[in-house]
């Protein structure tokens, strides 16, 4: 007996006007005002598929203890990392000890569910908890349907052995070399074929066999399925399978096209919490995938998933926290689709001591300073000496998290000077409830809305990108906590 | 407490380069312009100097590292040179070194210079630099305007006071430092501005625009000290000598105890008690004649007033508005200009503070000279962020005073 324990979703707050991508490359290829409407969300600078991760993690974790994982899985097709462990990064960043296995799960648009697959199987296998993210980041030339139809997001599923807030029934799958697109090795993007081949060589023929085959095993009448999660943006595919398979077409699922855009490997896991954050006991949900193959799996929602919709921001929350951005070319410079001057300030060398970075690791992704066991006071980093005055103890500080403290702003400015991706540059000094103080730089804030007193909440984010050797700095950064929890 | 400086070091002579873009000129020669006046005002040749202190922060634009820098530009013979470092109080610093040299016996005459070349990076403002292996890692993302306006946001959520009424005074502050430079002509800015100018200029970091910003020059500044016997035996009447010499430096708890509100530097206000007790002040506001303070921003001399006690916590901006720092009122502050127009050559900068005080102590800073007659000049240099800095006060005045 596997369930989802809990699940958390995370969709960047950017969200780019779909007119202002054809505003500008429409004169070029005029079949992209097919797509001149709603939104999709995309990463700021500072965000990347594992910062997402951490994001929707921590979502899902809320107060649970840390240290008990057996496992964490990451499915992405946007690592930043080719081989540097990027789930070993998110996993640091979220302070699971050194116990947990890591492994990364990538290479296909099928890699959310695939792994989802096999995390469920080893929890069947080995007991959990597991905790699965998916997330992705694609890039997409300018001027591509792709870059009008992807969208940046993460889920995270919390498994264990128990039926949780919805029950795992079963899954299967289908492995078919179809390759409706690929990346080749040290390509950029990815390369695709004709729409009309995908929809009815693909998705029609080999999606239905798949959930003909579980609905089956498992006894489930198409009828019973309440929530069909099926991402696709080709018109009519959806529909069409979904008759095909005999589902309501009531109970299709909306594929947030003009919410967040196609997430990639991560969208059947946010149309999943999307669908968990509104199913109702008894509920059964089915999600599939499409990527050299598919991948269906059926749930079912239990009577303690309405508590967890509340406490939850998952996707519906993250959607309605929202900016709306409009500004195209911002969005090629984020993502370095163009060439910019950026200035003699950025070329200064960002070499990372890989050493250092060990050394410190716990202070640097995990966010963690001290606390001194003789007088109490919380100090960031942790050091030798206790700060406060009136102790000066020496080598009595513990471990102690800065991540889920709550700040508030003591001061603060918008830097025109200093280099930065998004100027100006916000940062200030942040004054924690629980104690301690931290100068650091601040994200997801706006010109002019920033003010002493200002609540916030540490995020896990890109602090640098060395761009000389292909190196993604993190560190945590303060963001306004007003907005955090839409629910 | 020690018994300390006070009137055991004379100012034997001093020299400051033309401060400014100096595009023609390398660190040597500029150097040499600050030196050559020096040895001539203390009427003395190199071969006297028995040791050298050299500042210098931004080593790597221009000189690199160590002593030989100095003592090549200057064909020092063979005597003991120090290179020191202390962000921007490096100044104060190297005469920090020669002066308490000179205290202990172990030098008849020292020599401190600061030198920095700065307009060499191709853009504006401090040039971009590492912070260690470390830092680079966890800082946030700061410039030194950007550190500093946090000052602003700090002392109007604890005085209460509105954004624009605190803009007024840095605009005042800024405005009243043109017109002292307008007077000075080693200054690296000599134009006047209007406070109009000022609250219409660019934005540079929230709330500091352009002309709450100090200059970025390059320059150098030179002091040869010695004790008050041999510079007499020199032939030196009215002594210009050192009465307190304080240095502060941030352990962390600005920066990560929640004792500090941010609106303050801790360090100036713990040099500053010191200084004056060691100098024999227990008045500032009526004791001091004068006052160069490390003006980097606008908002830096405002909350400084405060934090060397000659404006009462939360006063400073009534102070400044009433004139009481202009160059007619009770307290000059920056009469030469201050970093805001003479220029901010870093390592330059703590010693021609003490230039502008000695030349205003003997009488002989021209347009600018103070009518009444001075009797004890303040220097407060600092280096760093307000909430982790390096803060020097220096106190000269008249031998005896």
């Amino acid at each position: 007996m596997v369930g989802i324990a809990s699940f958390g979703g995370y969709i960047p707050r950017l969200r780019l006007s779909r007119k202002s991508i054809v505003d500008a490359n429409g004169w070029f290829n005029g079949a992209l005002r097919a797509h001149a409407k709603a939104e999709r969300a995309i990463c700021s600078w500072d965000e990347d598929a594992l910062t997402m991760a951490v994001e929707a993690a921590r979502d899902a974790l809320a107060d649970r203890p840390r240290d008990a994982f057996k496992a964490l899985y990451l499915a992405t097709t946007s690592a930043p990392f080719e081989d540097r462990q990027n789930a070993g990064i998110v996993a640091q960043a979220l302070r699971l000890g050194e116990a947990v296995n890591t492994m990364d799960v990538g290479a296909s648009q099928r890699a959310g569910t695939t792994g989802l697959v096999a995390a469920l199987d080893a929890v069947a296998a080995r007991g959990g908890p597991v905790l699965f993210v998916a997330s992705d980041k694609r890039r997409a030339p300018a001027a591509s349907p792709a870059e009008l139809l992807y969208g940046d997001g993460a889920a995270a599923l919390i498994l264990d052995r128990a039926d949780g807030v919805a029950k795992f029934i079963g899954s299967r799958s289908a492995s078919v070399d179809f390759v409706d697109h690929y990346k080749g090795k040290g390509r950029e993007f990815d390369y695709g074929w004709e729409e009309r081949w995908i929809r009815d060589e693909g998705y029609l023929k080999i999606v239905p066999p798949v959930i003909a085959a579980l609905l089956a095993e498992s006894g489930t009448r198409p009828a019973e399925i309440a929530h069909f999660c099926l991402p696709c943006t080709l018109p009519r595919v959806a529909q069409a399978i979904a008759k095909q398979a005999g589902i309501h077409e009531a109970s299709l699922r909306p594929n947030l096209d003009g919410q967040c855009g196609d997430t990639g490997a991560a969208h059947p896991l946010v149309m999943l919490v999307h669908a968990l954050q509104e199913a109702k006991p008894g509920e059964r949900i089915l999600v599939t995938s499409f990527g050299n193959g598919s991948d269906a799996l059926l749930f079912e929602a239990t009577a303690d998933l309405p508590a967890m919709q509340q406490a939850r921001r998952g996707v519906v929350g993250s959607l309605k926290r929202r900016k709306e951005e409009t500004n195209y070319p911002k969005y090629l410079a984020f993502n370095d689709l163009v060439k910019m001057e950026r200035g003699l300030r950025a070329e200064v060398d960002k070499q990372t001591p890989l050493s250092t970075l060990y050394r410190n690791k716990d202070m640097l992704l995990s966010l963690i300073g001290g606390k001194c066991e003789r007088c109490g006071t919380v100090q960031f980093p942790k050091s030798n000496i206790c700060v406060n005055p009136n102790c000066r103890g020496r080598h009595t500080q513990v471990d102690q998290p800065f991540s889920e403290f709550g700040g508030r702003i003591m001061s603060y400015t918008a830097d025109n000077l200093t280099y930065s991706p998004e100027p100006p540059a916000h940062y200030g000094m942040v004054q924690f409830a629980e104690g301690g103080r931290m100068m650091v730089d601040f994200t997801d804030v706006d010109v002019g809305k920033v003010e002493v007193g200002m609540p916030m909440r540490m995020v896990f984010r890109i602090k640098e990108v060395d761009p000389q050797r292909g190196f993604t700095k993190y560190f945590w950064k303060a963001s306004p906590a007003g907005d955090a929890k839409e629910v | 407490m020690a018994k300390g400086i006070r009137d055991k070091v004379a100012i034997l002579g001093m020299g400051c380069s033309k401060f400014g873009e100096r595009w023609d000129c390398d660190a040597d020669d500029l150097i040499v312009e600050a030196y050559e006046e020096a040895a001539k005002d203390a009427g003395i040749e190199t071969s006297q100097i028995d040791a050298a202190w050299f500042s210098t922060a931004i080593e790597e634009q221009h000189v690199g590292k160590s002593g030989v820098p100095l003592a090549m530009a200057l064909r020092l013979p063979y005597i003991p040179v120090t290179r020191v470092e202390n962000y921007c109080a490096s100044g104060s610093e190297a005469f920090r070194g020669a002066t308490y040299a000179v205290a202990s016996g172990a030098c008849d005459i020292a020599l401190a210079l600061g030198v920095e070349k700065l307009k060499d990076t191709g853009y504006g403002g401090l040039p971009q630099r590492g912070r260690g292996a470390l830092n680079s890692m966890f800082w946030a993302n700061v410039s030194a305007p950007g550190s500093f306006a946090q000052l602003a946001a700090a002392y109007r959520a604890k005085h209460g006071v509105s954004r624009d009424d605190l803009k007024k005074a840095m605009a005042h502050i800024s405005v009243k430092s043109h017109d002292n430079g307008s007077r000075n002509p080693k200054a690296h800015l000599q134009n006047k501005i209007t406070e109009d100018a000022v609250l219409k200029a660019p934005m540079v970091a929230e709330p500091l625009g352009l002309f709450d910003c100090c200059g970025v020059s390059d320059g150098a500044a030179a002091a040869i000290v010695t004790t008050p016997e041999i510079a007499r035996s020199l032939g030196k009447r009215d002594l210009i000598s050192v009465k307190a010499l304080q240095l502060a430096v941030s352990n962390g708890e600005e920066a990560q105890h929640n004792s500090w509100d941010g609106s303050y530097f801790a360090t100036a206000r713990a040099a500053a008690k010191r200084a004056y007790q060691e100098a024999g002040i227990d008045k500032p506001r009526e004791q001091l004649s004068l006052v160069e303070a490390h003006d980097c921003f606008s908002i830096t001399e405002l909350v400084t007033m405060e934090d060397l006690f000659i404006s009462p916590e939360g006063g400073a901006v009534k102070d400044v508005l009433d004139g009481f720092y202009d160059a007619e009122g009770k307290v000059p502050c920056q009469i030469d200009g201050g970093l805001k127009c003479f220029g901010h050559p870093i390592g330059a900068s703590g010693l021609r503070m003490i230039y502008e005080i000695y030349l205003q102590m003997l009488g002989r800073a021209g347009a600018r000279q103070r009518d009444q007659e001075p009797v004890r000049g303040l220097v407060h240099n600092l280096g760093g962020f307000p909430h982790q800095n390096v803060c020097s006060i220096a106190i000269i005045g008249k031998h005896g005073a």
